[in-house]
């Protein structure tokens, strides 16, 4: 294990405008009733890695979802709040626009397209680069070079290749798109847990290689933060916790409710109800 | 034998004329996954645009250019105010909204253009049979079906290359495959929209201009798209492939039928026999012959 968190580089604290991706208290409404976010803040340091973990519903798709700009197709809406990328509003852009300054989100569910042959998927990562063909070509050796895997199926339809191909597809696909930083949401989801394993090593290596920020949404906590640099828990469409993820794997309460690990036995249920309501202030 | 063969060449011939109209529904099929119930309409719209052109005094090239700008126009006011409201919906939504587009498409031509029958010729080609052939085989070619056959494998060549080499025609089939995937990796959906509507306006007008020159421009033309029906179910619907050896099956057994067959049940048999076979067909292999398998994991 060796996540990269030399302090020298990091940027001074409590300054919005070093943040790489800043996201400002946002709000988001489904079909203009259904209140997803409440005011969810967040901020990603360049070249990080970082973690957004909590439960089913928790809002970290949503989140995620906003700040590729990918919300509006499914009849959401940011109504409150700022999200910047390198010192500039994005979020009234649309994903076109955004893929071309570099943000791309590798979907929930891979999302490969299913009748095209894997070269063929990358390829399509590539389309807002235009007519770049030497840069293009270049840089589909290299994808293949970090997903060999994908090199030996390239022309197979990915809609017949398996689950962790299908990932590394969807992650290659991005990676053709030259992004800066990559919204990676539930890349462990129904990957056996070796696939997993090496899903996110390649995430490390991409992450220290290619100089790619991640902000990634993930159930599995332990293996998320095993990997990530800093993490965020959302809760209820907020953050309720945040802290480096060294601190988060080893704080008792994340432990407790997200890990399922315990090291004072059973808790009674007086003391559920007081973490809750600690967490509510928080938050 | 004789006989035979220039039973089977008329049907092969006349069934590439299906064909034509077959690909202007696999073009939106393939790249929006809608059914587009309005492409009988279109192929009315620019039938009846380019003879009313002409009737206003252009040449046939500068005609030709105009409708092609009307149907350009067509399609991107339908990725507007149609397509565009309903990304993300259901495909029966999307389906529902290209049969009331087909009314409307049909109303605004004839009120437009009035709903009388008119004539439309190609200069040069006429339908008579070839002479050459008919001295040669003592088969009767008719020069405007092998003219039509011609434009058809053209037009599919193009088609083909477009959709396989290029990055536009990949990113087409992408779209298809998965709206929101496409539109996370920067795809610019309307714009690809825009461009398939204006692809497939483009060609509608081939299909209107050969179907128009051949039974006249009247509002019959819309019916021409339930002839490709059986073509795209034996074809598939996703393969411009597909649709041509979809209409060249259709074309030659209707023919063949209506000879052979016909005269044993009193004849008239050729306009069911077609939709008889397309139904066999679904029995048999939904997807069609070139069609995309579903594809499920198990």
């Amino acid at each position: 294990m060796s996540a990269v968190s030399a302090a020298s580089t990091a940027p001074p604290a409590n300054s919005p405008a070093a943040f790489y991706l800043n996201v400002n208290n946002i709000e988001v409404i489904y079909d203009h009733v259904i209140l997803v976010l409440k005011g969810v803040s967040l901020q990603v340091t360049q070249g990080k890695i970082v973690a957004l973990l909590g439960a089913n519903g928790a809002g970290k798709t949503t989140t995620l979802k906003a700040v590729s700009n990918l919300l509006r197709a499914e009849r959401g809406d940011i109504t409150k709040g700022t999200i910047e990328f390198q010192g500039q509003r994005i979020d009234q852009l649309t994903p076109s626009e955004l893929v071309k300054r570099g943000v791309i989100q590798v979907m929930e569910g891979r999302h490969c397209f299913q009748h095209l042959t894997v070269e063929e998927n990358l390829l399509t990562g590539a389309y807002t680069r235009g007519g770049d063909r030497a840069g293009i070509k270049r840089d589909l050796e290299k994808v293949y070079e970090y997903f060999p895997r994908l090199k030996q199926r390239r022309g197979s339809q990915s809609g017949y290749t398996s689950g962790g191909e299908q990932q590394m597809t969807a992650i290659g696909r991005a990676l053709m798109a030259k992004p800066e930083m990559i919204l990676l949401d539930e890349p462990s989801m129904g990957l056996a847990p070796q696939i997993v394993e090496e899903i996110f090593e390649i995430v490390r290596d991409l992450n220290q290689r290619e100089k790619v920020s991640f902000l990634l949404a993930e159930q599995n906590t332990m293996v998320a933060l095993r990997y990530a640099d800093f993490g965020y828990i959302l809760e209820n469409g907020r953050v309720v916790m945040e802290g480096d993820a060294k601190e988060l794997l080893a704080n008792e309460d994340v432990k407790e409710f997200y890990l399922g690990l315990s090291t004072a036995g059973r808790k009674s249920f007086r003391d559920v109800k007081h973490y809750r309501r600690r967490k509510r202030w928080l938050a | 034998m004789q006989f035979f063969f220039e039973v089977l060449i008329g049907g092969l011939l006349s069934g590439v004329m299906y064909s034509l109209v077959a690909l202007g529904f696999v073009l939106i099929y393939k790249a929006s996954g809608v059914f587009n119930f309005a492409q009988g309409a279109m192929v009315f719209f620019a039938a009846l645009t380019f003879v009313g052109v002409m009737e206003l005094g252009a040449p046939f090239a500068l005609a030709l250019v105009i409708t092609f700008l009307a149907m350009v126009v067509l399609g991107v006011v339908t990725e507007k105010f149609v397509l565009r409201p309903l990304v993300n919906q259901p495909q029966i939504t999307l389906f529902m909204a290209t049969i009331g587009l087909a009314f409307l498409i049909e109303g605004l031509a004839q009120g437009v253009w009035g709903a009388s029958v008119r004539g439309l010729e190609i200069p040069g080609i006429q339908d008579e049979p070839i002479q050459w052939a008919m001295d040669q085989w003592g088969i009767g070619i008719s020069r405007f079906d092998l003219f039509a056959a011609g434009v058809s494998a053209v037009l599919v060549s193009v088609l083909a290359v477009f959709f396989n080499k290029t990055r536009v025609g990949r990113a087409l089939r992408a779209v298809a495959d998965d709206h929101q995937a496409a539109l996370a990796i920067g795809i610019p959906l309307q714009n690809i929209w825009r461009i398939v509507w204006a692809v497939a306006g483009f060609v509608a007008l081939v299909a209107g201009l050969m179907w128009g020159a051949r039974n006249g421009v009247q509002f019959a033309l819309t019916f021409v798209a339930l002839k490709a029906l059986p073509v795209l179910i034996i074809g598939g619907f996703e393969s411009v492939a597909g649709a041509i050896v979809g209409g060249l099956i259709i074309g030659a057994a209707e023919k063949l039928g209506e000879v052979y067959l016909g005269p044993m049940v009193g004849g008239g048999i050729e306009g069911w026999f077609p939709y008889v076979m397309a139904l066999l067909f679904l029995l048999v292999r939904p997807e069609g012959l070139f069609g995309e398998r579903h594809i499920d994991r198990v």
